[in-house]
């Protein structure tokens, strides 16, 4: 964390870093306005992302029984991106999340809710047809067709806005760890942290649905009410980060894999903390990554974390041989 | 002496999907501590009225009863507590241990975090000790054999502590030692514990040997009870598996293939073990055969010798002896 701090177009010694961070004065006070007000945001807006896909990830895999699925291969975040840009459409005027997050703590949460709203139609969409076709690979497809009809939405929409709103659109799409403000963090921190909050009281539920559908509500689970739990959390974790932060792939369906891996178990009682840590980190190290350390540039996040993520998901598959029988 | 209290009673109970009906008007019972077969062929409808009996499926008409009372007026807590499952998908979590995936049959009687206290802890113990998936605990699911995962789950049912368990298939991924560990599992089960156990099967000879009472799927989607056998005397279970080419042989108890035109006698003498085995080869080839003839077995079942009668021709193995009963 330090050294995501540390690490930025302008290098600060890391010894500074800390000292700014415990209140200690530092003599140079450029050094401690980047620190507090650009570099603090964008550690903490890190991990919060890395933590609410990784949970919001775990839950699918969970509830779909479907090692493949996560909140951007399932076009979740494809439906929170549409939720955004409707809100933007029901505004009159076609902007993007850059201008709307402008608009201060009432434009967050109205992203905030678009958003969830667009990732629970999809999850909804999902889920329904997934009841009729129980093939997983079936179902992957139907996801990414869900998604590309959002996408095509969005694009229309794009096709009648002017060139400028459209690199700003193309931009967000990229994911940006650094656009959140410290009133806007406020707001992501609390979703972020009610979100794990509720899924760790759902750890329960998910431990049962692990045994399949017809198991859990043969031990007296009520199947629609947790089905519906565990998608409002998921919307919510996945629309909140997707609406401030861009569509950030990989880190939802890599990080419980990784974390499964690691652990070696299936109890959620102990998967859903562990994720939050590994998701942390890992979008931690997407971010260190991002900065190029030593240079000038900023890359953009999603092409770092779909650079690491599906080598893990191949290595998983790989040493494991089938997903299966690893989860 | 009266029978055993009935535990599972439907009333006219028809089940199926949408626009089908799959098995209809059925007036099932299920009687304390006994361990009762549905039997019927693949696909006749038997998972479907598993799940109808347990709940997850609603009925297209008529009612389940368990002590009376309506499955509809049960809680599914109430429910979880009376009735478990084991089913025949074999979609299990690989990285689950035995021991954590056993403990999950708590879950009805555990608190919101799903924490086991002692007594839970000791049931967990004896549901796997009875099951012997016990020497397995710390080992994943994905790492057992069929037959280990199926004793896992059985263990899983068990402790959910409840008085009737239903097994939708429970033996049909094993090899027959396998299958014939897992049945007599459950008869023990019956007969120590007093549990009701319900288990539906297509496969004919174990059921007959190991339950106390069969539903038999019949081909006009209705179910015959009673106990295995009136069920052979009555015709019911020729006509629920039998077909032109296949018919029951009652003194066997077992279906075997309608051979026609198999006039000849071929009669074979000697030592039983031997005889049963030379029997059975002779019969396979039954169609090939164009005369009576008689064959001796000589020797014990370790050091044998084929004579046919009649004939100077001797035999020191049966393979010798097939090939020429095919060619005379």
């Amino acid at each position: 964390m330090l050294l995501d701090l540390g690490l930025g177009s302008v290098r600060i010694p890391i010894a500074d870093v800390a000292k700014i961070l415990v209140g200690g004065a530092v003599n140079n006070e450029a050094w401690q306005a980047i620190v507090l007000k650009i570099r603090l945001p964008r550690t903490i807006t890190a991990v919060l992302v890395g933590a609410a896909l990784s949970v919001g990830g775990l839950q699918m895999q969970t509830l779909f029984r479907n090692p493949l699925a996560g909140p951007s291969v399932l076009g979740i975040t494809a439906g929170a991106s549409l939720g955004v840009a409707a809100v933007m459409l029901a505004a009159g005027s076609a902007t993007t999340a850059f201008t709307i997050r402008s608009l201060g703590i009432g434009g967050s949460w109205l992203i905030v809710i678009a958003a969830s709203i667009g990732a629970a139609l999809v999850l909804l969409a999902i889920l329904a047809i997934s009841y009729r076709i129980r093939d997983n690979v079936v179902m992957l497809i139907v996801g990414i067709m869900v998604a590309n009809i959002t996408i095509a939405i969005v694009s229309i929409w794009q096709f009648f806005s002017n060139p400028e709103q459209m690199q700003e659109y193309i931009l967000w799409t990229f994911g940006s760890l650094g656009g959140v403000t410290t009133s806007q963090l406020q707001v992501l921190g609390l979703i972020v942290s009610l979100g794990v909050l509720m899924t760790f009281a759902l750890s329960k539920t998910l431990n049962a649905l692990l045994l399949g559908e017809d198991y859990a509500q043969s031990m007296g689970l009520n199947i629609r009410k947790s089905r519906f739990a565990i998608i409002g959390v998921t919307s919510i974790l996945a629309g909140a980060i997707t609406g401030f932060c861009g569509p950030i792939g990989f880190v939802g369906i890599a990080v419980p894999h990784l974390t499964r891996s690691f652990l070696n178990t299936s109890d959620h009682r102990i998967l859903i903390p562990s994720c939050v840590l590994v998701g942390a980190i890992l979008m931690l190290v997407c971010d260190i990554i991002s900065q190029v350390p030593g240079s000038n540039t900023v890359l953009p996040v999603n092409a770092i974390t779909a650079m690491i993520g599906s080598p893990i998901v191949i290595w998983i598959i790989v040493k494991r041989r089938n997903l299966k029988a690893s989860f | 002496m009266s029978l055993s209290k009935t535990i599972l009673t439907s009333k006219n109970l028809t089940v199926g999907y949408k626009n089908k009906e799959v098995l209809k008007e059925l007036d099932l019972n299920l009687r304390k501590g006994e361990l009762t077969c549905l039997l019927g062929p693949n696909g006749s409808g038997k998972s479907t009225l598993i799940r109808s009996l347990a709940g997850i499926q609603k009925p297209l008409a008529g009612e389940v009863q368990i002590h009376d009372k309506s499955i509809t007026e049960i809680n599914a807590k109430e429910m979880a507590k009376t009735l478990s499952l084991v089913l025949t998908d074999r979609i299990a979590p690989g990285n689950l241990t035995v021991y954590a995936l056993v403990s999950l049959g708590r879950f009805p009687y555990t608190s919101w975090m799903g924490a086991l206290n002692d007594s839970d802890k000791a049931l967990i113990q004896w549901a796997m000790e009875v099951t012997g998936s016990l020497q397995f605990a710390d080992r994943h699911i994905g790492e057992l054999s069929d037959g280990e995962r199926q004793k896992v789950m059985i263990a899983r049912a068990l402790v959910q502590d409840t008085e009737i368990i239903v097994l939708d298939e429970p033996t049909a991924h094993l090899d027959s030692p396998n299958r014939i560990e897992i049945f007599h599992l459950l008869q023990d089960l019956t007969k120590k514990t007093g549990k009701t156990i319900l288990i539906s099967t297509h496969e004919i000879d174990i059921a007959i040997e190991s339950c106390d009472n069969m539903w038999l799927v019949m081909p006009d989607k209705k179910v015959a009870l009673g106990l295995p056998e009136e069920l052979i005397l009555s015709g019911s279970l020729e006509k629920a598996f039998g077909s032109e080419a296949l018919t029951f042989d009652y003194l066997k108890g077992k279906f075997s293939k309608n051979l026609e035109g198999h006039d000849f006698i071929i009669e074979v003498i000697g030592e039983p073990v031997l005889v049963k085995w030379t029997k059975n080869a002779i019969n396979r080839i039954q169609q090939h055969i164009k005369s009576d003839c008689q064959v001796e077995v000589l020797g014990t079942p370790k050091d044998p010798t084929w004579k046919v009668s009649g004939t100077d021709k001797k035999f020191n193995s049966l393979t010798l002896l097939i090939s020429y009963l095919k060619t005379t």
